[in-house]
C-alpha cells in the first residue's frame, strides 16, 4: 500500500488527514479519541483570550432533503482556560509522539501577547503553531482573526512577531474573506511564515426560519453573520489554493500549504493534494459523522494511489496544478459536442428543457420513425405504454455550442458525453491572437471579419 | 381551517361516518401507511421532475405529476394538493385505489433504471394533507342560473358535480343509497380506502354548493323527465349491477362479492364466520373480496375456469394475493354448490380444458366430462363480473353491449342527457380514474352546451 505520511514544513504525520482548529479539537481527550481513529495530526482549537461563547451556534444548509452540505458557526475561539488547553496539549503529544499537534493561537495584536502564548506553546511540546488570521465572526471585532488576515500589513506584522521568536514551524490560516488570497499570502510569506493552510470559513448568514422569520441560528431573538463551511464550500477553496499554489511569489517561498474547506471524503482530500497541498484538514464532516470517517479516508486515499501508481503523497501533490491556465490561454480553437447515447437515455428530456430554454436550442426530440417532433401528447392515450413510445432527444450537432449544461443536467451516468470533434477552426488561445490582431478586441467588425474567415457561425 | 377534526365533525354531525369505525384491527390497516414527512421528502426529491412528463400522458386524467412532486419536495403542499385535485377531483381516492403500475408508475422514466417514483404514494401524502384539514382549494364561479341534476355519486357523478359547480352551475348529486361516494365508499376494501375518504370527497364537492341529496333513485323515464324538466342538463353516473346469477343449483348460497366488501366496510357483522372459502373469479374485485375473507382468518381458494394467463386481476394484484396465501384452481369450474341444514359444505367443480380462441382472442373453457370434484368450504363468494345497467334501456337510452352508448362528448342519444363512468365504456377499462375522466369531458360538454357555444375545440389541451 502506498505511503500516506506526510512532512510538511518538518511537522511529520503518518497520514495526511488532520482535524482542523475547531470544536473536534477543542480537548485531549477529543484529540485522544481522534487519534485513536487514525486522525494523522489535530490542530487544537485556537487558545488565546478569555471569552465566552453563546447559545446557540450552528446553521445548517440542506438541500433536498440532504442535511448538513454546509455549517455556520458564530462559535469562538475555545473557551476554556489557557492552562488547561496547554497542560492537555502537552499530554497528548507525549502520549501521540508520531501524530502532528498543532497549535493554533490568536491574541491581541501585539508583540508581548504574542511572545508570551508562543513561549508557552513551546513548552507543551507541539509541533507546530498555526496563526488564526481567519475567524470572520466575533474576534475579528475584537481586532483579531479576520481583522488581521484582512489588512495584508497586520498580517505580515503579527506573523513577524511569531517567527522571529519560535523555533517551531508557523502556518498561516488565511481568510477567505478578501478580493485576492494572494495579497494575505504575500504578507505571512514576507512575515516569515513556514506554511500557509486556508481557508478558514466564509462569511454568511444562513437562512431565514419561514415559520418564525428569525435568522438562523436565532441567538434569543437576534442573528449574525457566521462563518460558513462544509461540502458546499470546496470549490471555493479549491479555487483559492489553486490561486496560491499557481502564484509566482508563492512557488518561489517554497512554502507548503495546507488545504481545507469541505473535505467529507477521500476523494475530496485527492482533489486538494493533486491541486498542491502537502496535506488536508477536516472539521465539518467530523461534526457531521464522528471521527470515525478517517477509516475509510484513509484507506480510500491509498487504495487510489495504489490503483494510480502513486507510491507517497509527494506524487500526488500538484499533479494537477500544469492544467491551471487563464482564460487568455486557451485554445478558441477546441470544439466539443454533446453526444447523447439513445440505449442510456430514460427520456426525461431534462437535457432538451435545458437546452432549448436557456442554452443553444440545438437538441430535437425524435420520435421513433425519426420525424423531430415536439412536446406534448395525445391526451386520448393513457397507460404506462406512452413510455414506450416517447420521442428521444438527440443533438444537432452542427449547432452545438460544447456548453456542456445538457451533460450535467443528465441524470444518468455517462449519458451524456463531451466529445471532442475536428475543428476547422484556428488552434490558437484569446491572448495570442489579440497580439497578432489587437484589433479584434476592440473592434466588432474585425471579430466579424475574423468569425467570416474561420467559418465561425454564432448560432 | 387548520382543525383536523372539521371535517370528520362535519360527517359525523350528518351521520354519514359508521358509528364503529371499522376496522381497528390491525389486519385491515391500509395496505400502505402514510408516508412520514420525511419519507415523502425523500421521495419526492428522488423525482427527476421530466419534461413533459410520461407520468402525465400516462394518467388518464393527465394530472400534471412533475409539479405536484415538485411542490412536495418545496413543502408547498397546499399548491400540490391543487395541482392534483385540480386535474382529478377524486385525487384522494385514486391515490389509494388506481392501478399505478400500469398507469403513472409504469410510465415512470425511473424503470429504466431502478424503482419508480411512488408517485401514487406522494399524491395521497399531498391530498390528505388538504383534506384532512378541509382545506377550501376551489371557489365556485358566479351563479350562471344554469342546473344541473347528476344521478349517482361515484367518481363520476362527483368529478362533474365539481367541475360544473366550478364553472358556477347550480348541480343537484342524487344518490340512491345511505351514504355518497358509490363504489368509492362501498366497493373498496378498506385496505386501499377508508370510508372517510371517500366521504371526504362527498364533503368536499359539497363544499363547492353541490346539492347532495341521498336516498333518491332513478327508476323510469317518469323519473328522468322529470328531471330533465327541472334541469337544463342530466348526468348519469348509474355504475353498474350487482354480480349476475351463475345459473348453477344451489345459487342461493352464493353470496355476491360486491355485497362482501360493502359489509366488510360499514357491516362487519353481517360477515359470515367462515374458515374455507371459496371465491368464484379471478379479477381484480374476487382478489379484493379474497383478501378480507383471508385477513379474516380463513383458508381461501380462488376457482378460475381459465389459467393465469387469462386472469383479468392485474399481475401485482395476482402477486399480492400469492403473498396473503391465497390458493388458486386454475381451469375449475364450479357446477354446484353443496349444502347441508342450509349450511354450505363444498362446492362440487369439474376441470376445464382451454379450447379455441373466441373473438377476444381468449381461449374458450369447455368442461371435461366425467372429471367432478369437491373442493370443501363453509362459505362462497361469487365474484365473476357485474351486471351491465338495465335502468339504461327503461330510460331510453341507446345501450350496445349492456353499456350505455355515449359519443366523444358523454352525450347519449338523448339531448341533454350524459353519462360516465362505469355505466358506458368509451375508453376501455373500468376504473376509477377513467370514471373522474369521463366527469370531466361531461363537465366540459354540458358546459359548452350550456353555454350555448358549440365549439369544436378540443377538450383538453396537452401539456407542454
Amino acid at each position: 500500500m502506498a505511503d500516506l505520511s506526510v512532512n510538511f514544513a518538518g511537522i511529520r504525520a503518518p497520514n495526511p488527514f488532520w482535524l482542523a482548529s475547531a470544536p473536534p479539537t477543542n480537548s485531549g481527550a477529543q484529540i485522544h479519541r481522534a487519534f485513536e481513529h487514525g486522525w494523522g495530526g489535530a490542530v487544537w482549537k485556537t487558545i488565546g483570550a478569555p471569552v465566552l461563547n453563546i447559545s446557540n451556534r450552528y446553521g445548517g444548509l440542506s438541500i433536498a432533503g440532504q442535511r448538513l452540505l454546509a455549517i455556520n458557526n458564530v462559535e469562538l475561539i475555545s473557551d476554556r482556560p489557557l492552562d488547561v488547553n496547554l497542560r492537555e496539549i502537552a499530554e497528548i503529544k507525549r502520549l501521540w509522539p508520531d501524530r502532528a499537534v498543532i497549535v493554533s493561537a490568536m491574541v491581541d495584536a501585539s508583540p508581548e501577547a504574542w511572545r508570551e502564548i508562543v513561549m508557552q506553546i513551546e513548552d507543551t511540546g507541539a509541533d507546530g503553531i498555526e496563526l488564526n488570521y481567519g475567524c470572520p465572526q466575533g474576534m475579528s471585532e475584537r481586532g483579531m482573526g479576520a481583522a488581521v488576515g484582512q489588512v495584508p500589513e497586520m498580517c505580515e506584522l503579527n506573523t513577524h512577531w511569531v517567527t522571529s521568536i519560535t523555533r517551531l514551524p508557523v502556518i498561516v490560516k488565511l481568510t477567505p474573506n478578501v478580493t485576492r488570497i494572494t495579497e494575505p499570502a504575500h504578507a505571512a510569506i514576507a512575515g516569515g511564515a513556514n506554511a500557509l493552510s486556508l481557508i478558514n470559513t466564509i462569511n454568511s448568514v444562513m437562512s431565514v426560519d419561514l415559520d418564525t422569520l428569525q435568522i438562523t441560528p436565532n441567538i434569543g431573538g437576534r442573528g449574525t453573520h457566521g462563518g460558513y463551511a462544509g461540502p458546499a464550500v470546496k470549490p471555493i477553496a479549491l479555487n483559492m489554493l489553486t490561486e496560491l499554489l499557481t502564484d509566482t511569489q508563492v512557488l518561489k517561498s517554497g512554502v507548503p500549504v495546507c488545504g481545507m474547506g469541505g473535505i467529507v471524503t477521500w476523494k475530496d482530500a485527492a482533489e486538494f493534494l493533486l491541486l498542491g497541498a502537502g496535506a488536508v484538514q477536516v472539521c465539518t464532516a467530523a461534526m457531521h459523522y464522528g471521527y470515525r470517517i478517517v477509516e475509510d479516508m484513509i484507506d480510500g486515499l491509498g487504495n487510489w494511489m495504489d490503483d494510480k501508481g502513486f507510491a507517497t503523497i509527494a506524487d500526488v501533490s500538484g499533479r494537477a496544478l500544469p492544467q491551471v491556465s487563464t482564460f487568455g490561454e486557451l485554445d478558441l480553437g477546441y470544439q466539443a459536442v454533446a453526444r447523447i447515447d439513445p440505449d442510456k437515455c430514460i427520456q426525461c428530456n431534462l437535457c432538451y428543457v435545458a437546452c432549448n430554454d436557456t442554452a443553444h436550442q440545438c437538441i430535437d426530440l425524435v420520435a421513433g420513425n425519426g420525424a423531430r417532433v415536439n412536446p406534448g401528447y395525445d391526451v386520448r392515450v393513457n397507460g404506462k405504454a406512452v413510455a414506450d413510445t416517447r420521442p428521444i432527444p438527440v443533438v444537432r450537432e452542427p449547432d452545438c455550442v460544447g456548453c456542456a449544461l445538457c451533460a450535467n443536467v443528465c441524470p444518468v451516468d455517462g449519458c451524456i458525453t463531451m466529445v471532442s470533434v475536428p475543428s476547422t477552426q484556428q488552434n490558437i488561445c484569446w491572448d495570442a491572437l489579440t497580439a497578432q490582431r489587437p484589433e479584434i478586441a476592440t473592434s466588432w467588425d474585425a471579430m466579424m471579419a475574423y468569425r467570416a474567415e474561420q467559418g465561425i457561425e454564432i448560432h | 381551517m387548520t382543525d383536523h377534526s372539521l371535517v370528520d365533525d362535519a360527517l359525523s354531525a350528518r351521520n354519514l361516518l359508521p358509528s364503529t369505525p371499522f376496522p381497528s384491527d390491525p389486519r385491515f390497516a391500509p395496505t400502505y401507511p402514510p408516508l412520514s414527512a420525511h419519507e415523502a421528502t425523500v421521495e419526492a426529491n428522488r423525482c427527476l421532475y421530466c419534461y413533459d412528463a410520461p407520468c402525465i400522458q400516462a394518467c388518464p386524467t393527465h394530472i400534471d405529476i412533475p409539479t405536484f412532486i415538485r411542490k412536495i419536495a418545496t413543502d408547498n403542499l397546499r399548491g400540490s394538493a391543487r395541482t392534483i385535485l385540480e386535474a382529478n377531483f377524486l385525487g384522494g381516492t385514486c391515490a389509494r385505489v388506481c392501478p399505478v403500475e400500469e398507469l403513472c408508475e409504469g410510465a415512470c422514466v425511473l424503470n429504466a433504471q431502478e424503482k419508480p417514483i411512488a408517485i401514487g404514494r406522494l399524491q395521497r401524502h399531498a391530498v390528505d394533507h388538504a383534506q384532512e384539514r378541509g382545506l377550501q382549494l376551489f371557489q365556485p364561479a358566479a351563479p350562471t342560473g344554469r342546473r344541473v341534476a347528476v344521478v349517482g355519486s361515484g367518481p363520476a357523478g362527483i368529478s362533474v358535480s365539481a367541475e360544473l359547480a366550478k364553472l358556477g352551475h347550480s348541480v343537484t348529486l342524487l344518490e340512491k343509497r345511505e351514504l355518497g361516494g358509490g363504489l368509492s365508499t362501498y366497493g373498496i376494501i378498506v385496505l386501499r380506502e377508508p370510508v372517510e375518504v371517500s366521504l371526504r370527497e362527498v364533503e368536499a364537492v359539497r363544499a363547492l354548493g353541490v346539492d347532495v341529496q341521498t336516498g333518491y333513485e332513478l327508476t323510469d323515464q317518469a323519473g328522468l323527465n322529470a328531471l330533465l324538466a327541472d334541469h337544463d342538463a342530466v348526468f348519469l353516473g348509474l355504475g353498474l349491477g350487482a354480480v349476475p346469477a351463475m345459473g348453477i343449483p344451489g345459487e342461493e348460497h352464493l353470496l355476491d362479492g360486491l355485497t362482501y366488501i360493502e359489509h366488510s366496510k360499514l357491516h362487519p357483522e353481517l360477515l359470515p364466520q367462515a374458515q374455507q372459502v371459496v371465491v368464484i373469479g379471478a379479477g381484480n374485485t374476487a382478489i379484493d373480496a379474497a383478501t378480507i375473507a383471508r385477513r379474516r382468518g380463513a383458508d381461501v381458494t380462488m376457482l378460475y375456469r381459465r389459467t393465469e394467463a387469462e386472469m383479468t386481476a392485474y399481475r401485482h394484484e395476482y402477486e399480492f394475493a400469492l403473498s396473503e396465501g391465497i390458493g388458486y384452481r386454475f381451469l375449475t369450474q364450479p357446477v354446484r354448490v353443496l349444502s347441508e341444514g342450509g349450511r354450505v359444505t363444498g362446492v362440487e367443480c369439474v376441470k376445464m380444458v382451454l379450447g379455441v380462441p373466441d373473438p377476444g382472442g381468449r381461449p374458450t373453457p369447455r368442461p371435461l366430462p366425467g372429471s367432478e370434484f369437491t373442493v370443501p368450504c363453509d362459505a362462497v363468494i361469487k365474484a365473476i363480473g357485474q351486471e351491465k345497467p338495465s335502468l339504461a334501456i327503461a330510460l331510453g337510452l341507446d345501450v350496445a353491449g349492456g353499456y350505455i352508448v355515449v359519443n366523444e362528448t358523454m352525450q347519449t342519444n338523448l339531448p341533454r342527457v350524459y353519462a360516465g363512468g362505469d355505466c358506458v365504456r368509451l375508453r376501455g377499462s373500468a376504473s376509477t380514474v377513467m370514471a373522474v375522466q369521463d366527469g370531466k369531458y361531461a363537465a366540459a360538454a354540458i358546459h359548452r352546451q350550456l353555454s350555448g357555444m358549440f365549439s369544436s375545440e378540443s377538450l383538453e389541451t396537452a401539456h407542454g
